[in-house]
């Protein structure tokens, strides 16, 4: 919201959609059989593949949403980061190579290979396009948010801005012009996050009152409770102030309001501390308010929003340890350390409801030892950790062991493993990927904790932390960074739209239609696919935008991980897998955790916006259960076609 | 040679798992414990991220240069 559109951000977004889109181009002309277009012809180099794989697999949510979830929650984001980097273990150790050794184009061929079953290669090509749209949904809400501030257009031109690149770029090349954006764009990621974490560390640490507007958070007392009305008077510009009356609504928020001589109204959040003896005392601390009624935001910290009134930037350091103002440059370890021992002012939301529907969106710092913003279990999701619920703690088992088995599973990961010419080659790019992923993950807990302390975050938007704290640095890094994002939104999507096309043209169409493709032909259905799913996608995203993009990853990787992990594992290890074991487990496995999924607590409140008691699954992530059933049926089909009838493979 | 790289991957995949899954259950059930501050003053929590993030990579590492390439020798055959 306190951000707008600047020339050298837009020059820079242009320059970068220009040269990918060129490059597409250049490279398609070379295209010349499916072979070609599904796969690059098999002969990209393993380095640029690796390189790629983290250019695909540093989507929007990695981005954008760790930073965020970082930058206004501490710890808890770093606990994907975590996840999402052990699955590549999964795909490598187990996947990586049998996938190669027996697929040509997409998943369906490799679990096919035994049986030559249409069922199975239908089953398996539905559930790719099932967890591709998945994957597809929170990539294009990042990319409407994206484009919001930084050219200052609509969400929804935003999503339409990317969904028409993106299939211009899969129609234009296929796999080839995909993997070089996505060599290039993983590259200037990881690069560009490296140097932002560098000028982080050399900036070090300072305490400040506020963002980087210079606007100085008041903060009224200590004092004790008695001497507070006083107290306020004395402040300036709050001579002959009173407290409002209490008001049961705002008094349960834990806010007082105070009424200027001149009549204007402002919110404080009331913080109980005790002094040495143990005797009560009470702070007050300026507020944010955005209050609205049926007709739209009517003031924002009392001020109309074209008498300029403006949420503003937030995230500071109040305290650092001995007292100091600044700490210099910091190292790797000692700007944690140093963090650890430091008080930050985090900022959390509250809605006040009035009785005659006016509600005032409250945001109010909280300061927070530092130990607290570096430990697990301050964001809503994860605060369950903390409590003795076990559901609550189911559900964070269940998220983890999603992350854990969701990568190897995800279908635009798997197709670039048949971009590479062998095993030998699938397994140094996994490397080089896990490499540059892994690297990238480290810095994305210093550009969140960078960018907690940053003074530029917008609290209407977690999203853009890290390219906002960017824009602390130098305008010219904002528009770079941002540019690299949106890319990298670009990229995903490119890579979710070829592997949908993929499924529909080698495993739908033939074997749910029995329609025999040419070369030439494929290509063709696939690029007409493409359009399609793009379509959908962009669709889905305007619908889908005001949805939290990290749930929808995390549920992605759940569907991901059950309908196909138990399937591509059990192919390896158990000779008495069954063909109809395999249908069975992928089908029962999507349509599980696609149900859990979208009768969860969540769901129910961010999607459908009913009450969170009617949901009737007792936690949110599937993954725990889901993943064990499909094995299970897997199993028990597997063992009850053989002895019906002889082993069909 | 493909029975025992995967016999390898396998190995390496279990020791991880047990690494990874140390890392989920001290969250889930003894989330107080990684508060602990054992090294220069920087938390168990961030210290097991970093370990499981490079460990991820020493082990990718460790198998791509002791698995068995398809067309020369075995160098890890000693072991």
């Amino acid at each position: 919201m306190n951000t707008g559109a600047s020339a050298a951000a837009v020059s820079m977004f242009a320059l970068f959609v220009a040269i990918t889109l060129g490059l597409s181009f250049y490279l398609g002309r070379r295209v010349r059989s499916a072979q070609g277009y599904f796969a690059a012809h098999g002969e990209v180099s393993w380095f640029v593949n690796g390189v790629a794989f983290a250019g695909d697999y540093l989507s929007a949510a990695s981005f954008l949403g760790i930073c965020g979830m970082i930058a206004f929650y501490g710890y808890d984001g770093f606990l994907y980061s975590i996840g999402y980097l052990a699955g590549w273990i999964v795909a490598l150790f187990v996947v990586a190579e049998p996938v190669k050794r027996l697929g040509r184009y997409t998943l369906a061929d490799a679990l096919n290979s035994s049986f030559q079953s249409r069922g199975l290669k239908v089953a398996v090509g539905i559930s790719t396009l099932v967890v591709s749209i998945f994957y597809l949904i929170p990539q294009m809400v990042g990319a409407g948010a994206l484009v919001q501030p930084l050219l200052g257009l609509p969400h929804w031109a935003g999503v339409v801005l990317v969904g028409v690149t993106v299939v211009l770029i899969v129609v234009s090349a296929g796999m080839v012009s995909t993997t070089y954006v996505q060599f290039l764009k993983g590259a200037l990621l990881v690069l560009f996050s490296a140097a932002l974490a560098l000028m982080l560390l050399a900036r070090g640490l300072r305490t400040a009152e506020g963002g980087i507007d210079g606007h100085v958070f008041r903060r009224i007392g200590p004092v004790a409770p008695a001497a507070l009305v006083d107290e306020i008077s004395r402040q300036p510009g709050l001579a002959g102030a009173a407290l409002v009356p209490r008001d049961e609504v705002w008094s349960a928020a834990g806010l007082e309001r105070i009424r200027a001589a001149d009549g204007t109204i402002s919110v404080w959040r009331v913080r109980g501390l005790r002094d040495a003896e143990g005797g009560e005392l009470v702070e007050l601390r300026e507020t944010q308010t955005v209050t609205r009624t049926a007709d739209g935001i009517q003031s924002i910290s009392g001020q109309t929003p074209a008498e300029g009134g403006r949420l503003r930037p937030v995230g500071h350091v109040e305290q650092l340890p001995d007292g100091r103002t600044q700490t210099g440059p910091l190292g790797l370890m000692s700007f944690l350390s140093t963090l650890q021992e430091s008080v930050v002012v985090l900022w959390r939301k509250v809605d006040v409801r009035e009785p005659d529907g006016t509600v005032t969106t409250v945001y109010y710092p909280v300061p927070t030892p530092g130990n607290q913003v570096l430990r697990p279990g301050e964001h809503p999701s994860f605060q369950g950790i903390r409590g003795d619920k076990l559901s609550d703690k189911l559900n964070f088992l269940s998220l983890m062991l999603a992350l854990f088995c969701g990568t190897a599973s995800l279908p635009h990961i798997l197709i670039r493993y048949y971009t590479v010419r062998d095993e030998v080659s699938a397994r140094r790019s996994t490397i080089v990927g896990i490499g540059s992923i892994g690297f990238f993950y480290i810095l994305t807990l210093y550009l969140g904790l960078g960018a907690m302390t940053s003074g530029a975050l917008d609290l209407t938007d977690t999203n853009m932390a890290a390219p906002l704290m960017a824009r602390s640095m130098s305008e010219w890094l904002f528009a770079a960074i941002s540019a690299i994002a949106f890319t990298t939104v670009l990229g995903t999507v490119s890579g979710l739209i070829l592997a949908s096309a993929g499924a529909v043209t080698h495993d739908l169409l033939p074997d749910l239609f029995g329609a025999s493709l040419t070369d030439h032909e494929k290509i063709r259905v696939a690029k007409l696919a493409s359009i399609v799913v793009g379509a959908i996608a962009i669709g889905l995203g305007m619908l889908f935008k005001n949805l939290n993009v990290t749930y929808l990853v995390g549920w992605a990787f759940s569907i991901a991980a059950s309908a196909n992990l138990p399937a591509l594992v059990m192919l390896l290890f158990w000779q008495g897998t069954t063909r109809q074991g395999v249908i069975a487990s992928v089908l029962v496995g999507m349509t599980s955790s696609l149900v859990w999924v979208l009768f969860s607590e969540d769901a129910y409140v961010h999607v459908f916006g009913l009450p969170k008691e009617a949901a009737p699954v007792p936690f949110s992530q599937p993954g725990i259960v889901t993943i064990p059933l499909s094995f299970a049926t897997l199993v028990v089909v597997s063992w009850a076609t053989r002895r019906g009838s002889p082993a069909p493979a | 040679m493909v029975d025992r790289n995967r016999r390898l991957g396998l190995w390496l995949f279990a020791a991880y798992l047990a690494l990874y899954g140390g890392f989920v259950l001290l969250n889930t059930f003894r989330p107080a414990a990684m508060e602990a501050t054992p090294v220069a003053g920087v938390n168990l929590a961030v210290l097991y991220g970093f370990v499981l993030i490079l460990a991820a990579f020493a082990l990718a590492c460790l198998y791509g240069w002791l698995c068995v390439p398809p067309d020369k020798g075995s160098p890890g055959e000693d072991r």
